[in-house]
C-alpha cells in the first residue's frame, strides 16, 4: 500500500501548482502511471480521497491513465507494445523473444489539473 | 482553468535519493538496495555474505522491518555495522528513512552499505534510496512466474539472485524460465543461482561484489 505515500507526495504537488496558479478550487486531477509500474489505480484513487478528506482539496477527482508498454525488439530494433500478460514479450516483427529494452511503461507523473 | 503539469509524481524523493548518491559517492561506497518478498532469505543471504567476506570489505547494513529489530540483531552478530529502520507497518524504504539512518553511522571507512528492504515484491521498486544498484532476491519456492508478476521490480534490478537452489530438486521451479523472464524486462540483468545456507554458487555474486567495489573505488 505505497499508494498513501504516492497520494501524499500528488497532494503536495497539487498544492505548489495550484499556489503558483492563484487558484484555491481544485475540480480534477489527472495522473499517468506505466503499465509496469507498481500502482493499483483503485488503490491510489481511495488514498487521495482519504488524504483530501476535510481539506481544501475535498471533492476533487482523481483521474488515472495507464501508460502502454512499449519496448524495442533487441534484434530488429522496431519498437512494439506487448498485448495481454507479459508471459512472453515476442516481437511481432521478428519473433525474437527475450532481452527487449523498455521504452515507456514505467511512468508516474501528475499529467494536469482542473481548479478555479 | 486547466493547468498541465508533467510532473514526476516521487520527485521529492529523488530529489533526496540524489542527494545520497552524492554523498556515497564522495566516500566511493558501492550501495546496495536488497528486495525480496518475505521469507526469501535477504537477511540469511546478508549474514552470509557479511561472514565470508568479512576479512576483505568493511561493510555496513540499513535494515528495513514493519515492526522488530531481529534481522538488525542477526546482522550485527556478524559484526558489521547495523541498523535498523522500523518503518512501523510501512511497505517500503524512501530517501529520508535512509538518509536518517545513514546520518547515524560512520560511513567512512565503509566499502559496501546494504540496504536491506521491507519484504515486499511491489512497492519499494517505486521509491529509490541512494543505492547504485537494485538488487532482487527470489527464492525457488516462490515460483518461477514472479517476474512475470511483479514486473517493475526486475525491470529496475541490476543482479538476480535466485535463492535456495539446495530445494530445487522439491519444488516445480525452473531456473531457465525465471530467468528468462526477467531477461525478457532487463536485458542486462546478471543471475545467479545460489544457496545462502549451503554456500553454492555464492562465490559468483561474492566476484560481481569484489569487480563493483573495485569499479566504486576506481571511478
Amino acid at each position: 500500500m505505497h499508494e498513501m505515500s504516492i497520494a501524499h507526495s500528488l497532494v503536495g504537488i497539487i498544492k505548489q501548482e495550484m499556489d503558483k496558479h492563484g487558484v484555491t478550487k481544485l475540480l480534477r486531477v489527472k495522473v499517468k502511471y506505466g503499465r509496469l509500474s507498481a500502482i493499483v489505480p483503485e488503490a491510489l484513487e481511495t488514498a487521495f480521497e482519504a488524504m483530501t478528506m476535510d481539506t481544501e482539496l475535498q471533492g476533487a477527482s482523481l483521474e488515472t491513465e495507464e501508460v502502454p508498454l512499449v519496448a524495442k525488439c533487441r534484434e530488429c530494433h522496431k519498437e512494439f507494445s506487448p498485448e495481454g500478460d507479459l508471459m512472453i514479450m515476442t516481437c511481432p516483427h521478428c519473433s525474437a523473444e527475450f532481452g527487449h529494452e523498455i521504452i515507456s511503461g514505467k511512468e508516474l507523473y501528475i499529467d494536469e489539473l482542473e481548479a478555479e | 482553468m486547466q493547468i498541465k503539469v508533467i510532473r514526476k509524481i516521487l520527485e521529492a524523493n529523488d530529489q533526496v535519493s540524489d542527494q545520497l548518491r552524492d554523498m556515497f559517492q564522495e566516500k566511493k561506497i558501492l550501495v546496495l538496495n536488497l528486495m525480496s518478498s518475505p521469507g526469501a532469505g535477504k537477511t540469511t543471504l546478508l549474514e552470509s555474505t557479511l561472514t565470508d567476506l568479512k576479512d576483505e570489505f568493511n561493510m555496513a547494513v540499513i535494515e528495513g522491518d514493519l515492526q522488530t529489530s531481529n534481522d538488525a540483531e542477526r546482522v550485527a552478530a556478524t559484526g558489521a555495522q547495523a541498523i535498523q529502520i522500523n518503518t512501523e507497518g510501512g511497505c517500503h524504504l524512501d530517501g529520508s528513512m535512509v538518509l536518517e539512518a545513514a546520518n547515524q553511522m560512520d560511513l567512512n571507512q565503509v566499502d559496501i552499505l546494504f540496504v536491506e528492504n521491507v519484504g515486499n515484491l511491489v512497492c519499494p521498486a517505486e521509491f529509490s534510496v541512494g543505492e547504485d544498484y537494485k538488487i532482487t532476491i527470489l527464492s525457488v519456492v516462490e515460483g518461477d512466474d514472479k517476474p512475470e508478476k511483479y514486473p517493475l521490480i526486475f525491470a529496475e534490478s541490476k543482479v538476480m539472485l535466485l535463492n535456495k537452489v539446495d530445494l530445487l530438486p522439491y519444488v516445480d521451479f525452473s531456473l531457465e524460465k525465471a530467468s528468462n523472464f526477467a531477461r525478457s524486462l532487463k536485458n542486462d540483468i546478471e543471475i545467479y543461482p545460489v544457496s545462502a545456507k549451503t554456500r553454492e554458487g555464492m562465490d559468483s555474486w561474492y566476484q560481481w561484489l569484489r569487480k563493483e567495489v573495485k569499479t566504486k573505488k576506481s571511478a
